[in-house]
């Protein structure tokens, strides 16, 4: 099963060390996880000053400066893992650095058939 | 098979459902990975053995006969739906082909396996409580709803979303691996120990004691005991043992409540007392002393004295000042608040009880205004103890609860 980990945390409240660090590490969970099996992607995110929303309303497009929504935390980065279960994938989710700063919330991928492949 | 035979033989199956229904289910969910798969499978299972065990006995090992009827029947379930659906082809192989499992052991395991699910963490608190006396303890819906004092339809609510949390995120069906354990064994232990007093203390109606359930958390504590070296698990199992002890002197054979000073002792269980207070000897020789423990350590107290008045009352205050500090609550304060008063004299009671309804905690709860009664009553002070006692018998939803303060309030006159 997938499962999408999404990597919540005030993004104004690292510096630029421990980012740096944080990318380090992650970097070297990606390829852990890859050893295992685990690993379908990762990525950081730009910080959300530089967000874009889209939205198409009447079936005219507009588009926004900014997140979808302003929240304390933001959403930093993500994982997509394969795992056995929910128990295997909260194990994955307790290595990711950026829990021990902020929150990851573990979402099951829903299976789409038909779906183009990367 | 003459009619008298048939009877025994429903009357068997009567007794069967009650004791191996809750297993079977356990094993049906591993079997075949779905909760509602599994409980329709059970019912169904029990439907061809009302048909069939009256006419061909009943057979020599019924559990295992129940689990591989369920897997039969759900096999049969899933092809039928396949005809409209061709992805569940490859489930009913599936389920075809995995082992039919009679193994005692594999069967107990699954009563745990199902435990640790029901109690994941991933669900919901009121869901895991829900989905644990609905799963693994069989109650009914409106029996949860009424001990947690909400709609049957809030309950039902609870294990639908509890399950499909289950199945969308794919909470495995499995006993936690040790380094996961002690995060997992707290919810579990809270759980059962609702359970407990679900079959120690029911919600409402007419009877005080649903022993069933309460055996079926100390089996659950047990089980539990054997797989871990928990000493909260431990402490656990030793409170529930020394509160079951109580049980046969705690109502009369009317079902009225006799109070723990008013007990004849002579009616408590040594056996479980026994091994009550040596699982606490146990669990207190460890470095975590946790709530379970401490509780366990005040009715070992109890246990322990020949009379009510012969208790050593310092040391329950003493415990109960430790319990305060380590999980506070105002029951915690309540309960102190009695043992203080067996120390120090009902007065000293009734200014920690009246300070405790000062803040505003337990003012609705029926057993502070009782507790406040009985100490006025001590004192020689009928008219705050008829108040009191008036008040808690408006609050106590629970029938021998009532009879027994209606029957104070007529002493009083």
């Amino acid at each position: 099963m997938k499962y999408m980990l999404l990597i919540y945390s005030d993004e104004n409240a690292w510096t630029d060390d421990e980012r740096e660090h944080c990318y380090l590490e992650s970097t070297q969970l990606t390829h852990d996880l890859h050893a295992g099996g685990h690993y379908l992607g990762a990525a950081p995110l730009h910080p959300v000053a530089s967000a874009t929303s889209v939205r198409i309303r009447g079936g005219k497009r507009q588009v926004t400066d900014g997140p979808f929504a302003e929240t304390r935390e933001q959403l930093g980065g993500y994982f997509l893992v394969e795992a056995r279960d929910l128990d295997e994938a909260i194990g994955i989710a307790a290595r990711i650095p950026g829990a021990r700063k902020g929150t990851v919330e573990v979402r099951p991928v829903m299976e789409l058939p038909g779906l183009a492949e990367a | 098979m003459s009619e008298p035979n048939a009877e025994q033989t429903r009357q068997a199956l009567a007794d069967i459902y009650r004791s191996e229904s809750r297993r079977v289910l356990a094993t049906l969910i591993r079997l075949l990975g779905d909760f509602d798969l599994a409980e329709e499978a059970l019912h169904e299972a029990f439907v061809v053995a009302i048909e069939q065990w009256p006419r061909e006995g009943v057979p020599a090992n019924p559990r295992a006969w129940l689990v591989s009827a369920g897997r039969f029947k759900a096999i049969d379930t899933v092809r039928r739906r396949a005809r409209f659906d061709a992805s569940l082809e490859s489930i009913a192989r599936e389920i075809d082909q995995s082992s039919p499992p009679d193994e005692a052991e594999d069967i107990e395991d699954d009563r745990l396996r199902l435990i640790f699910t029901c109690c994941h963490p991933a669900l919901a608190p009121e869901a895991q409580v829900a989905l644990t006396l609905r799963e693994v303890c069989g109650l009914k819906t409106e029996e949860i709803a009424a001990a947690f004092l909400t709609t049957p339809s809030t309950i039902a609510q609870r294990i639908v979303r509890g399950k499909a949390k289950i199945r969308d995120t794919k909470i495995p069906y499995q006993v936690p691996s040790i380094a996961d354990l002690p995060d997992r064994i707290d919810s579990v232990l809270s759980v059962i120990y609702l359970v407990f007093n679900e079959g120690y203390s029911a919600s409402s109606g007419e009877s005080v004691t649903r022993s069933e359930l309460s055996l079926e958390a100390i089996r659950l504590g047990r089980l539990l005991c054997e797989l871990l070296p928990d000493p909260e698990a431990v402490g656990l199992l030793a409170l529930m043992l020394l509160q079951e002890s109580r049980r046969a002197a705690r109502s009369t054979a009317e079902g009225d409540i006799v109070l723990l000073e008013d007990q004849d002792r002579a009616l408590w269980n040594r056996e479980q007392i026994a091994e009550g207070r040596a699982l606490v000897e146990q669990a207190l020789a460890s470095r975590n002393v946790g709530v379970y423990t401490i509780q366990a350590a005040i009715a070992a107290v109890h246990a322990a004295a020949p009379s009510a008045a012969a208790t050593d009352w310092s040391r329950i205050a003493a415990l109960y000042e430790l319990l305060a500090r380590a999980e506070p609550s105002p029951i915690v304060e309540l309960n102190r608040a009695v043992a203080v008063a067996m120390r120090d004299g009902p007065a000293a009671g009734v200014a920690l009880i009246d300070a405790i309804l000062a803040s505003g905690d337990l003012a609705d709860y029926h057993l502070a205004h009782a507790a406040r009664a009985d100490l006025c009553r001590r004192q020689g002070n009928s008219r705050e103890a008829q108040a009191s006692y008036q008040r808690a018998l408006d609050l106590a939803r629970q029938e021998p609860e009532r009879r027994f303060l209606a029957r104070r309030l007529q002493e009083l006159g």
